[in-house]
């Protein structure tokens, strides 16, 4: 049992949790992600941690109200308890000898990449961040990035704040702009992942990317978070999941992506039509 | 309590053939999770103990991995006396309702069981289910009166292999905890093995053995990420450890079309209906995501699990293809003979070599290609060779790859000094069980690569012996085998 010790609506339908897991936070590292799981007929959801303390023993997940399990947890209350909580699993790598670097967050990806920018930050690296969302009332932890980047550049695809548009448009202005550049870490939807690396390839920019593939137990046991990687099958889980962004096959990423819709919308109509039941007549 | 005299049984005075265990029929119960096998009555379970001649040299001892006095239970049986049965059982085994179900008894006790010479063996795994069975319906349990010496233990896995040597470790005094990767206990019995075979509520109610045992499991804890082996053996205190994590890494074919949707490891696939419940989604939520034309891969156990599940899944057809013959095939003939009773068809001497998918990235087909059997390979098996020419289409929606697990390279990658051999598995001294870094010990599939539940539990039995005496307990004498309930 964890407990949720805090816990924040940055929007309708994303949300902030502090988990009290202290083993946790001490083995956490920038890129680690945890599984989530709650009730006896729950799934186990990966989500990459956005955030640890390892003197408050407490690690932070921003989570999206997209399936019927992120849904449903929307529910749990600051002071519950999550059932089961496991990690940090993945791999973590190195932050050395990055002198220069670029920290492209889309959507709910902005919260993961606050931890790596930190780090990058730490280890004296100059950081340009661009965050993406897709309008100003979804924006979150501007704070925060501002407080860890030597630049800081804010997309919405509607334009109600910052630069309008994709974060690509940001990025392949400051590809330009800096010529030194040492490596490109991007997360968030792998569309956007796809695109962020359709603009770094062509330049030939080492580019990271993170990815959320459908997990069951995240430790390398069902294989069902399998990804091509420079040609070769990889375990999103144990071999990630950041991988080298150039070699990653987005397109049959985006399709195994889409493996389970058909049984997600199912679960989600019946949890809509079990909340109405529950609703006052 | 002295046995009553009765006439002395020769092979020529008992029943040729087993005392037949009742089953549900094949048309009903490929539409139902309930047990195939219901196990015997009492009069059935006393019909068979009675078929042991109890001879002065059975085989059947050593043919067990561990050891568990079979001709003194069935005798106990024979008596009547089913308390000390159990008392008898559980003194070398712990999870008798699990073995008695999962243990593969004509290769190893039935082998050679001397009676088995002239006649039909005794059904030991039958009467070890009866027996296991009915300790759990009468909430027999272990002895807790053991008095703790002050050495602690840790388990890496709380599969069958873990689970013995928790078990012998607890007995000696030693303060042992386990450390389970997935939200709940159990390993490959709760992951790998359906429902119908081995019931999670009988899994879950045999391990409270555990809890009496005061043995304690820690779940969500993956070792090598959340907590390493140093920090086990340096800052937690413990004297030492096993690792009993198995083999649960699943091998693809390496053909192309292996990241289209529709294709499943066996242990993922197992994974989600075992575990996760699919099987009762939409009421659980993990879903399977199959189809209804099921292609299985492999002729393994695990292969016959993954046809059987997809029977009652509600798959229209499902099909077992294996690249040499029956004769060949890894699986139990007891396994195989269930699946073709539920309406498994098998494709022997066939393998793919690519799968096509549809223009929505989900697979369509799979192009085979058919074998012939040559000269013996190093496994003794004959070699599959494709015979040119004979590729052909096989038209299905979900194909499920059961062809074997490789080692799991997270403990590896975080345990400096770990030997492993050339396959990736540890590297154990065969008496000891201990790796290469002394205190740690493996066993089961870790060390072996895919194997059995019964040879796990007899190398978590064996790493026990040795972790005792490494950590300077004298072996006990006569380790409780008391048992109260």
């Amino acid at each position: 049992m964890f407990k949720i010790v805090k816990r924040e609506q940055f929007s309708p339908v994303t949300y902030l949790w502090k988990l009290e897991a202290p083993d946790i936070a001490k083995a956490a590292q920038p890129g680690h992600f945890v599984i989530v799981r709650h009730g006896d007929r729950g799934e186990r959801v990966p989500l990459t941690i956005a955030d640890f303390d390892r003197q408050a023993g407490t690690i932070t997940l921003v989570i999206q109200a997209v399936g019927k399990t992120t849904t449903a947890l929307m529910g749990l209350k600051e002071g519950e308890y999550l059932d089961d909580l496991a990690g940090p699993l993945g791999r973590a790598r190195s932050f050395d000898k990055v002198k220069k670097v670029v920290c492209v967050g889309g959507g709910l990806g902005v919260a993961p990449t606050y931890p790596q920018l930190r780090q990058y930050k730490q280890n004296g690296a100059h950081t340009i961040s661009i965050v993406g969302f897709r309008s100003k009332d979804l924006m979150f932890w501007i704070d925060r990035f501002k407080a860890e980047s030597d630049e800081l550049i804010i997309a919405t695809d509607d334009g109600s704040f910052g630069v309008k548009g994709l974060v690509t448009g940001p990025l392949q202005e400051v590809l330009d702009r800096n010529p030194d550049l040492d490596e490109v870490l991007a997360i968030g939807p792998s569309i956007m992942m796809k695109a962020c690396v359709a603009v770094t390839k062509p330049r030939g920019v080492k580019t990271i990317v993170s990815l959320n593939p459908v997990m069951v137990d995240g430790t390398g046991m069902c294989g069902g978070c399998r990804v091509t990687v420079g040609g070769k099958m990889a375990f999103a889980c144990v071999d990630g999941p950041e991988f080298d962004g150039l070699q990653v096959d987005f397109d049959e990423l985006l399709a195994r992506a889409k493996r389970f819709d058909s049984f997600e919308r199912e679960s989600m109509r019946r949890l809509r039509e079990q909340h109405q039941c529950h609703l006052p007549k | 309590m002295e046995a009553p005299t009765r006439p002395k049984k020769t092979i020529k005075t008992i029943a040729k053939t087993k005392t037949a265990m009742p089953e549900q029929d094949p048309a009903v119960r490929a539409r139902n999770w309930n047990e195939v096998t219901l196990g015997y009555t009492e009069d059935q379970a006393l019909a068979e103990a009675a078929r042991c001649i109890q001879c002065k040299n059975p085989g059947c001892i050593a043919g067990c991995p561990v050891a568990i006095n079979i001709p003194g239970f069935i005798q106990a049986i024979e008596n009547r006396d089913f308390r000390k049965a159990y008392d008898v059982l559980a003194a070398d085994n712990v999870l008798p309702a699990i073995c008695g179900r999962v243990c593969p008894q004509e290769t190893q006790c039935e082998a050679v069981c001397i009676v088995g010479n002239k006649l039909e063996p005794v059904g030991i795994g039958r009467l070890e289910r009866f027996v296991g069975d009915m300790a759990l319906k009468n909430g027999w349990s272990l002895a807790t009166s053991v008095k703790r010496n002050g050495h602690k233990a840790a388990m890496i896995g709380s599969g069958p292999a873990s689970i013995t040597c928790a078990v012998d470790l607890a007995r000696a005094g030693v303060d042992v905890t386990i450390y389970e990767a997935l939200h709940t206990a159990g390993g490959v019995l709760k992951y790998g093995i359906p429902e119908f075979r081995l019931p999670e509520k009988l899994i879950d109610r045999e391990l409270e053995a555990l809890k009496g045992l005061g043995v304690k499991v820690v779940t969500n804890a993956i070792i090598g990420r959340l907590f390493t082996i140093p920090q086990l053996m340096q800052e937690m205190g413990y004297e030492t450890a096993f690792i009993g994590v198995g083999a649960g890494y699943p091998n693809l074919m390496g053909i192309p079309g292996e990241g289209l949707n529709g294709i499943f490891s066996a242990n993922e696939y197992l994974t989600r209906v075992n575990l996760m419940r699919a099987y009762q989604h939409p009421q659980s939520d993990t879903p399977t995501g199959m189809g209804k034309k099921v292609a299985v891969i492999g002729a393994g156990n695990t292969a016959m699990d993954a046809c059987r599940v997809s029977i009652r899944m509600g798959a229209e057809e499902v099909y077992c293809v294996y690249r040499r013959t029956k004769k060949e095939s890894p699986a139990r003939a007891e396994e195989v003979h269930h699946a073709e009773e539920e309406g498994v068809k098998f494709n022997w001497l066939t393998a793919p070599v690519r799968i096509l998918g549809d223009e929505r990235g989900w697979v369509r087909a799979m192009e085979c290609i058919r074998m012939e059997l040559g000269e013996p390979d190093a496994s003794g098996r004959a070699r599959p060779v494709p015979v040119n020419g004979s590729e052909f289409l096989f038209e299905v929606d979900t194909i499920v790859y059961a062809i074997g697990t490789s080692a799991n390279p997270i403990l590896a990658q975080t345990t400096p000094g770990l030997k492993l051999n050339k396959r990736g598995y540890i590297d154990v001294s065969p008496d000891t069980q201990m790796t290469s870094i002394p205190g740690v010990f493996a066993g089961g599939d870790i060390v072996t690569g895919g194997a059995t539940v019964i040879l796990a539990m007899g190398a978590g039995r064996k790493a026990a012996r040795a972790m005792l005496q490494y950590m300077g307990i004298a072996a006990v004498a006569e380790p409780a085998h008391q048992t109260k309930g």
